[in-house]
């Protein structure tokens, strides 16, 4: 008689199973989106057949026809694909040159921030507090319009600094190696070097765990590929590498490597701007170390390098990883601001294919996939990086 | 949804539960009468919480039977409603909501779920506080209360529900030894007006004087269970005894 | 009794801590040369600022800084019609009112806020502008310490409580509408009126405002048990948060008006708008995200054994929880955006930054490139700097205050 009032799993009405809703919710959820996109799609067909467009990649096979001042080796008759690519590599030149410079700036400002030295403290904060409270952009301007086309003396007189590095208002000229005929002999030394340390690595890793005893083999592979290196640089015959010295002939520079103005002033703000972010981070992560865990670590008796390597290094770079990646997309993703100093990176190149193709849906397209690309394959290394990283936490 | 008493208030019959591949609960099956007073004790990771958090349905069970007060769980919305309004629970960390006073957070229930008017669900909150010692706090926030007074406005919001059953899962193991005994009395005083009451806790003393029931977990199984005479003195498995001679020993 | 006399007895009575008085130069010998590195460090930052601070006044001197008084009203509300700039006035004071009633009633943080408004509208007055403006100044002042006054007298009142959260809520529409004008009543302002870096205030208050209600839908999407929604707000965030604004600025000029009906054809103004919250939207979840995550699992434990359903949940015990956890980030969202809303220009909407363009085209104004863009970086680092500053502040308060 009980078992009847009891409500058993067969016959719940639907509207009440948990399950069922779930399924409904969702679906329902899906159905939605879809009807929003759906709808946005036809508006889009139907705006297309209005306008006489329709959607396809076919143009990219077409001449460029424009100039691309810097990059890739480049011609206005290559097609648009070309055009575009020159300009994702253009993109990634500026913003690993940038990343590498604001982790510099980071760290030393970071340290900086952190010294006892009362001046030094002061400065590195006022630093990163002036900075981190201006917009991008005006620094940009300031740094291409201001500094680079109006601070800057003409080509003829250049502000000269040590090491033949010129800055006019025409660019920067800097001295640049630049490989000769037997440059490929000498990479044969430079490969052969790195895989023997490599080797030597390895075997020396095994033999240190083997004995168990602690040691750096990673020194030990330095060591290595630098003797051969050296070695290789002096028996090939002449120099594989020629340094080149920018000279200044009657109207312009020659030799040397020219950076573009705008491409000096897109690396100096976004490495500015995001060298007093990273700033903060390697702070918060140097702060992060407990003082407990150095006193414990100076209590066992390491050295102090040793404290900083073994003990304060690995825990602060577990709180500095994750927000730094994300400024390294930050920087990337920032330098698509190129386009308003004139920069051609993917950005710049992209919007110059629409404005040629007027293929408005499909370069946009093609610029967020960049980005996205960009964005995603670093947040995989990311998380990789985070899982081995990850304490075993309970 | 009445019950036939002997039919009893909590049934569980052959009800498993899995954590991934971790088999949790390993087919319990027990039976609980109105009125009761049942201690689960055992060691940690023996499934005594996973267990009692079946019973209003915080854990799902995955195979078996759950029967309360005649409503069996099940994936029916209308079911866990009842059965959560019918069951109270106390918690080893408090869980009061930190951003409403003392009062707010006993008078919420009533006033969301039960749709009760918004003086009565208050005024049945200041008496509830009354009841458990502390209506002098009704204003503050929860932040501001000692751990004993936490856990005893933690009881008062369970009571605000006017539940048939109320669960305890270890209310004492996150307090001070000094505020425990506060809370211990509170819920002596609940058990002696006839609440059905099932307690996950290792306060051997407190087993000893209010349960009617001891029930031993271990390795997510129901190993022993008898009355607190037998219990402590005549164990019958000889995992019983190892635990008692562990806990008591000191 | 007598026990606890005893114990009374044997405590000792508080001390206060010996102050201790540092010499000048046994400070500046432990903070400047305690070692030679740090003795080398010490010159080597002093040489800096000395270059620096010296180069900078050399040039402030000398600089042409008539432009930016001379370009005030067109950088600040850009071509906003003469006769109407009441409106912004009045804007202005219904804010300083609200401020200065937050102030009243609160205290604390908010009070500093509205007195340090009220100040500096009171120098800022004393500045020689012309007459009129240094009225509607003082009417800022005026209106904080009204509303003040007010909030004082209110403070603890229930229903005034509830008042001064429903206006703040109100003036961000009535804002909108007083400063863009409604038919009919309040002349609307014209197309090709430019804004300035009234432009600027309004992207970033907007993007935030429009974009907190979805934020918050999309943190509790990507939170949510059903992994189709999960998905779909996953994917919405990842996205917006991979590409940069501006190729999104780019989309809403180009492409936004192909995705729409032929017969809406939003505005370039209304279609950054719509951007800057679409794209503001997925940076709030995140920080949304952040402040769910904050939130044990035992409150929800709790919340669902006393019978809540699952939207009671939310909106009575976590939201009130995160959010007010995620307020810091939020401030700190907000001041990103602002500066953000200097790309506006890329789109040719003629906000503070843009507007120059068109001072510097003119050719009294040549060469007044550094002169304005210090002036815009000081703009917005006063305003930024201060809107962190009070962020620190409240993250400090909240964090000691209930929990």
């Amino acid at each position: 008689m009980l078992s009847e009032k009891i409500t058993s799993s067969h016959s719940i009405p639907f509207w009440r199973d948990i399950r069922v809703l779930r399924v409904i919710g969702q679906v329902l959820f899906l159905l939605i989106i879809a009807a929003g996109i759906w709808w946005l799609l036809n508006n889009l067909q139907m705006n297309l057949k209005t306008a006489g467009l329709n959607i396809g990649f076919r143009f990219l096979k077409n001449t460029a026809g424009f100039p691309i001042s810097e990059g890739l080796r480049y011609n206005p008759t290559d097609v648009n694909a070309y055009a575009f690519w020159v300009g994702i590599v253009n993109t990634i030149r500026v913003a690993v040159i940038g990343i590498v410079l604001a982790t510099v700036i980071g760290i030393v400002v970071g340290v900086a921030r952190l010294s006892s030295n009362w001046l030094v403290k002061k400065l590195a904060g006022i630093y990163v507090e002036v900075i981190r409270n201006i917009p991008l952009l005006v620094q940009l301007f300031f740094w291409y319009f201001a500094v680079m086309l109006t601070a800057l003396p003409l080509v003829g007189d250049s502000i000269r600094l040590p090491g033949s590095i010129h800055l006019t208002r025409r660019g920067v000229y800097i001295p640049w190696a630049t490989a000769t005929e037997s440059f490929s002999t000498w990479m044969f030394y430079v490969i052969g070097g790195l895989a023997l340390a490599i080797i030597v690595y390895v075997l020396r890793r095994t033999q240190l765990k083997r004995a168990e005893r602690p040691g750096f083999p990673i020194a030990w592979a330095g060591m290595v590929f630098i003797l051969i290196a050296f070695a290789g640089w002096f028996l090939t015959s002449g120099n594989p590498l020629a340094l080149t010295v920018p000279v200044l002939k009657k109207f312009n520079f020659t030799g040397g490597l020219w950076l573009s103005t705008s491409f000096t002033a897109l690396l100096m703000g976004l490495s500015v701007y995001t060298g007093a972010f990273i700033a903060e981070i390697v702070r918060a992560g140097i702060l992060a170390v407990s003082k407990g865990q150095i006193e414990a670590a100076k209590a066992v008796g390491l050295k102090r390098a040793q404290v900083l390597r073994l003990v304060v290094m690995p825990q602060a770079l577990r709180v500095i990883i994750p927000p730094l990646t994300s400024q390294y997309l930050n920087l990337t993703k920032n330098s698509s601001l190129a386009i308003l100093i004139g920069y051609y990176d993917l950005m710049n190149v992209g919007t110059t294919i629409f404005n040629q193709t007027g293929r408005a849906v499909e370069m946009i397209l093609l610029i967020m996939a960049s980005y996205l690309t960009m964005s995603l394959l670093t947040s995989l290394l990311m998380n990789y990086y985070n899982r081995r990283m990850k304490l075993v936490e309970r | 949804m009445s019950v036939t008493s002997n039919e009893g208030i909590i049934i569980y019959r052959d009800v498993h539960k899995w954590y991934g591949d971790f088999h949790a609960l390993r087919g319990i099956t027990f039976t609980m009468q109105k009125g009761e007073v049942i201690v689960i004790c055992g060691p940690s990771g023996s499934g005594k919480s996973t267990c009692i958090r079946t019973i209003n349905r915080l854990e799902e069970h995955q195979r078996g039977q759950i029967i309360v007060d005649g409503v069996e769980l099940t994936n029916d919305l209308r079911n866990i409603d009842t059965i959560r309004r019918e069951v109270g629970m106390v918690f080893q960390q408090f869980n009061l909501f930190p951003h409403l006073r003392v009062l707010q957070n006993v008078a919420l229930a009533p006033f969301w779920v039960l749709k009760m008017k918004k003086s009565k669900a208050e005024e049945i909150a200041i008496q509830l506080l009354e009841r458990v010692g502390i209506p002098e706090q009704a204003q503050k926030y929860p932040a501001q209360l000692s751990g004993g007074q936490q856990q005893r406005v933690a009881i008062a919001r369970a009571l605000a529900m006017t539940p048939k059953i109320m669960l305890f899962d270890e209310p004492t193991s996150a307090l001070d030894p000094e505020m425990i005994k506060e809370v211990l009395d509170v819920m002596k005083e609940l058990a002696r007006s006839g609440m059905t009451m099932i307690v996950v806790t290792h306060e051997m003393g407190f087993a000893r004087e209010v349960a009617n029931r001891i029930v031993f977990f271990d390795f997510g199984q129901l190993i022993e269970e008898n009355t607190p005479e037998e219990f402590f003195h005549n164990p019958q498995h000889e995992r019983t005894k190892l635990f008692l001679s562990q806990i008591l020993d000191y | 009794m007598n026990d606890n006399q005893q114990i009374v007895h044997t405590v000792k009575e508080q001390l206060r801590p010996p102050i201790e008085r540092i010499p000048v130069f046994r400070w500046l010998k432990e903070n400047l040369f305690s070692s030679w590195l740090n003795v080398i460090l010490t010159v080597v930052s002093t040489a800096l600022i000395v270059t620096v601070v010296f180069g900078l006044l050399k040039w402030a001197l000398g600089a042409r800084w008539e432009v930016i008084p001379a370009n005030l009203k067109l950088l600040l509300v850009g071509t906003y019609p003469v006769e109407y700039l009441w409106r912004v006035w009045t804007t202005g004071y219904m804010i300083a009112f609200l401020l200065g009633f937050s102030g009243g009633s609160h205290g604390g943080l908010m009070r500093r806020v509205s007195t340090t408004a009220a100040l500096i509208s009171i120098v800022l007055a004393v500045l020689p502008f012309p007459w009129g403006t240094r009225g509607w100044l003082v009417g800022i002042a005026v209106a904080a310490a009204v509303g003040f006054g007010l909030g004082y007298l209110g403070k603890g009142i229930r229903w005034c409580k509830r008042l001064e959260i429903a206006a703040w809520i109100l003036s961000f529409p009535i804002s909108l509408v007083l400063l863009n004008g409604v038919g009919g009543i309040l002349p609307v302002i014209g197309r090709r009126t430019t804004w300035g870096f009234l432009l600027n205030l309004i992207g970033a208050v907007v993007g935030i405002g429009l974009s907190f209600p979805i934020g918050v839908l999309l943190a509790l999407g990507r939170r949510s048990e059903l992994p189709a929604v999960r998905w779909v707000c996953t994917a919405y965030i990842e996205i917006i948060r991979g590409v940069p604004l501006i190729s999104l600025l780019f989309m809403a000029s180009i492409m936004l008006q192909l995705l729409l009906p032929a017969n809406i054809r939003p505005d370039l103004l209304i279609r950054a708008m719509m951007t800057v919250t679409a794209f503001s939207a997925a940076y709030m979840a995140e920080n949304v995200r952040g402040g769910l995550q904050a939130i044990p699992r035992g409150q929800y434990e709790a919340a669902s054994a006393v019978g809540l359903n699952k939207a009671l949940i939310t909106i009575l015990i976590i939201l009130p929880q995160a959010l007010r956890l995620v307020i810091p980030a939020i401030v700190g969202q907000f001041i990103s955006l602002f500066m953000d809303t200097t790309l506006f220009g890329f789109i040719a909407i003629l906000e503070l930054l843009n507007i120059t363009r068109s001072i510097m085209g003119n050719i009294e104004w040549r060469g007044t490139i550094f002169e304005l863009y210090v002036f815009i970086g000081i703009v917005f680092w006063i305003l930024c700097y201060s809107m962190s500053y009070i962020s620190r502040r409240m993250e400090k308060t909240l964090g000691v205050g209930e929990r």
